[in-house]
């Protein structure tokens, strides 16, 4: 297949991923705003803001943080390249890029989901229609995924599918747990606290992680169980070890397809030994933060090599 | 209901109200309908067009960056017998076409014998002189060919345009179908129509078998398109899907070891035949404009070494141009030795004084285009101007007569048109499409049909606020 038409196909699904991760960390958000007191609200919404990297910008905007603004913000402001919206418009330009490379069913997926997130967030989102609009980029996201799995074939154009994907999941769980604990840092003498245990339960809901965590642990809440959850643990979807099999699993079925790897394959393996075999103590030795840190730049790296080994661009 | 229009041909209703062979089972089915259940398919036409996302874009309108192209649900209906006769016609003119090429390109005997003057593609941009000598692979200049039908009666079918260059439409063809296969499945157990869906193959197989003899025996096809803004965008996607083709950018395309090559997600891999929809003057920096970035530079030296067969040969153009056009009649009997099976419509060409005068003379009665120009541009249409755009085209047409040629005011064929208030009747024409290749002409059964929605108006050009129909030849 065409490099081209591969750099669409990787973007258009990291597109569609990180619209969905927006809308849930702006519904935690929301949640959390819901249930706390102004200054924790602001607080919440400012972390949105750093998780998604838009702080800079929206300060050139707005002066306060109140939902209203940090959504309108982070969902349609024409004075943002990276709203929803536009997000959801660039995984449609690159669907018609690799029109040809895709399904009708994936691209009548992401063009109808494109029309209805452009009408829903033609005008501003009140508060009463925020979830209403929120769900329907979950839901417009999961439809691409689904429509992708269902009438997809498993070929090389697949794995790059794939591959955006979870580079992008991975990116975004990591970011959002480390920006999360680092606002809870001041916090955390207050372990046990009601106040500690509502902070944790967003990190989960931020990642739909909160259902699997309290069948996991039964009456628990604390850093390490949320972070062996998020970073460890191989059954839960959205966790770093999860993304990486999938990543790990593609990149094999190109080296097979292609009959040899290459400085992505290489570049994966080590990222790989960032992960495997490490407990959460070791983890939490380190500093998670660092740990963190390392994994986004690591995953980073993979995402280049991979761009650059098939020929995305030149 | 409503019968034609008076001296009108309706390809519907007889000028009796009578219904004619042609649409007998359709109207059938169509007085059997409930007109408030039919208003809603005519809604429901419409979404479904815009989910699929067939759009196309209009050149000089920044708001609606995608348009759709409307669409009307009552078919154009020709009968197998009237397909039958108008193919012969078809192949003879689209052979007669392609031998015409080859001699402007090499011999010129059509000119040496004088049924042609010189300068009608001495002067024309669309005469390429890299062409000279040179034969493509396969000796087939045009291999997709639309030519533009209308009929004024019963057995009166013309050509009014030939598109030699690249002919476009032909999803909307095979769109047009879908959609009404989607929305009156019932409709075509009733009525045997003949399918058009295998067209993408049959144009695969065609571009295939005209490869150079440097490909493999699985020779690789390209759809060349200038990106994603292009208006014919959606086209170019949906026929590279439907052949199994890729479809490449400029961009994607490098000349490497004397062949075009493509980058891959594993290197630069050889193209043996690129169907192009970039225009000559883009496709090559090195040849033509040296500003384009559309093209692939280098990539004429490699068909001139036969290394890629590029369809629509380049030059072939010229076929395009309105004064060549005035000539087919005298083309086709050259070339086949036939008189024409299908007819031209009668044509002024302004460069000749005599027929200049007379143009001038009668310039509300007529029909007045650019010989270079297309999609309904820059054309008058005498009966509907005012007096200041005919005293504006007399001014044009006196600086530069070279320029123009006149066509009578048509009485274009009507057929009905699905309106709230019920049927009303629209002009209309018909495209249908041409494969060529060294083992032979292929005419998908079918076509497309534009339609002019607005009352009266002769101008079925999607630019200019056209709409299009499913086109039907029946299996009788």
């Amino acid at each position: 297949m065409l490099g081209r038409v591969a750099n669409s196909m990787f973007w258009m699904y990291r597109y569609l991923e990180r619209a969905e991760n927006t809308a849930r960390l702006l519904a935690a958000g929301h949640r959390m705003a819901l249930t706390r007191g102004a200054d924790i609200a602001d607080e919440e919404w400012r972390s949105v803001l750093t998780t998604l990297g838009q702080l800079q910008q929206y300060k050139q905007h707005h002066e306060d943080f109140t939902g209203a603004h940090v959504c309108d913000f982070v969902l349609r402001a024409k004075g943002n390249k990276q709203s929803v919206l536009s997000m959801f418009e660039r995984a449609r330009t690159n669907a018609r890029a690799c029109r040809s490379a895709i399904s009708a069913e994936v691209w009548e997926a992401v063009n109808e989901g494109w029309m209805t997130l452009r009408d829903l967030l033609a005008r501003p989102v009140r508060d009463t229609s925020l979830n209403v609009a929120l769900s329907a980029i979950r839901r417009e996201s999961t439809l691409a995924r689904g429509a992708t799995h269902g009438s997809m074939m498993r070929n090389e154009a697949y794995c790059f599918v794939r591959l955006g994907t979870f580079g992008e999941r991975a990116d975004n769980t990591a970011r959002i747990l480390d920006v999360k604990y680092y606002l809870l840092l001041p916090s955390l003498s207050y372990v046990g606290t009601p106040l500690d245990t509502g902070q944790w339960d967003n990190v989960l809901r931020s990642l739909s992680g909160e259902r699997a965590h309290r069948w996991l642990n039964a009456g628990r809440m604390d850093a390490r169980s949320i972070a062996e959850l998020l970073i460890l643990d191989d059954r839960f979807p959205r966790s770093l070890t999860f993304c990486y099999a999938a990543m790990r699993e593609n990149l094999a079925a190109l080296a097979r397809l292609h009959g040899h790897e290459g400085p992505a394959h290489a570049l994966m393996r080590e990222a790989d030994q960032g992960l495997t075999g490490r407990t959460v103590d070791d983890i939490f030795d380190q500093g998670l933060h660092q740990f963190l840190t390392e994994f986004i730049g690591r995953n980073q790296a993979v995402a280049n090599a991979i761009s650059e080994q098939y020929r995305f661009i030149t | 209901m409503s019968a034609g229009q008076h001296g009108q041909f309706d390809e519907m209703h007889a000028p009796d109200g009578s219904v004619r062979d042609a649409y007998r089972q359709f109207h059938q089915w169509l007085v059997e309908q409930d007109s408030a259940w039919m208003r809603r398919k005519h809604f429901e036409a419409e979404s479904l067009f815009r989910r699929t996302g067939i759009t196309f874009n209009v050149y000089g309108e920044e708001d609606a960056e995608e348009r759709l192209i409307p669409f009307d649900m009552i078919p154009r209906i020709v009968t197998g017998a009237e397909w039958r006769r108008l193919s012969r016609g078809i192949e003879q003119r689209v052979k007669a076409l392609n031998a015409f090429m080859h001699d402007l390109y090499h011999r010129q005997e059509i000119i040496r014998s004088g049924r042609l003057p010189e300068r009608l593609f001495r002067d024309n941009k669309a005469w390429l002189p890299q062409m000279v000598g040179f034969t493509p692979p396969g000796g087939v200049y045009t291999h997709i060919v639309g030519i533009d039908l209308v009929r004024t009666g019963p057995d009166e079918f013309l050509v009014l345009e030939d598109n030699a260059r690249t002919p476009s439409g032909v999803s909307y063809m095979l769109e047009n179908r879908e959609t009404m296969m989607a929305m009156f499945p019932e409709l075509f157990t009733q009525v045997k129509v003949q399918p058009v869906s295998n067209y993408p193959r049959r144009l695969a197989k065609s571009l295939s078998a005209c490869a150079p003899p440097c490909a493999s025996a699985n020779p690789m096809v390209a759809v060349l398109t200038p990106g994603i803004y292009n208006s014919a965008y959606f086209e170019h996607a949906f026929l590279a899907d439907q052949m199994g083709a890729e479809l490449v950018e400029g961009s994607d395309l490098r000349v490497i070891d004397g062949r075009v090559q493509m980058r891959t997600t594993q290197g630069f891999q050889p193209i043996d035949v690129l169907y192009r929809r970039v225009d000559d003057e883009f496709l090559d920096p090195l040849s033509f404009n040296p500003d384009s970035v559309l093209g692939v530079p280098g990539i004429m030296d490699v068909y001139r070494a036969g290394r890629i067969t590029i369809a629509n040969a380049p030059g072939t153009g010229v076929a395009d141009d309105k004064a060549i056009y005035s000539f087919m009649p005298e083309i086709v009997e050259f070339y086949t030795g036939e008189k024409p099976l299908l007819s031209n419509v009668q044509t002024w060409r302004c460069a000749d004084p005599d027929s200049l005068k007379y143009v001038l003379e009668n310039l509300a009665e007529l029909v007045v285009k650019e010989v270079h120009g297309s999609g309904g541009y820059g054309m008058l249409i005498g009966p509907a101007a005012s007096r200041r755009d005919l005293a504006l085209f007399r001014e044009k047409l006196r600086a530069n007569p070279d320029n123009y040629i006149a066509q009578p005011t048509l009485a274009l064929s009507t057929c009905p048109i699905f309106t709230n208030k019920g049927l009303a009747p629209r002009h209309v024409d018909l495209r249908p499409f041409v494969l060529v290749s060294p083992e032979g002409c292929d005419i998908t059964p079918g076509g497309l049909t534009r339609v002019a929605l607005k009352r009266g108006s002769l101008v079925v050009n999607s630019s200019q606020g056209g709409g299009t129909k499913d086109s039907w030849v029946l299996d009788d």
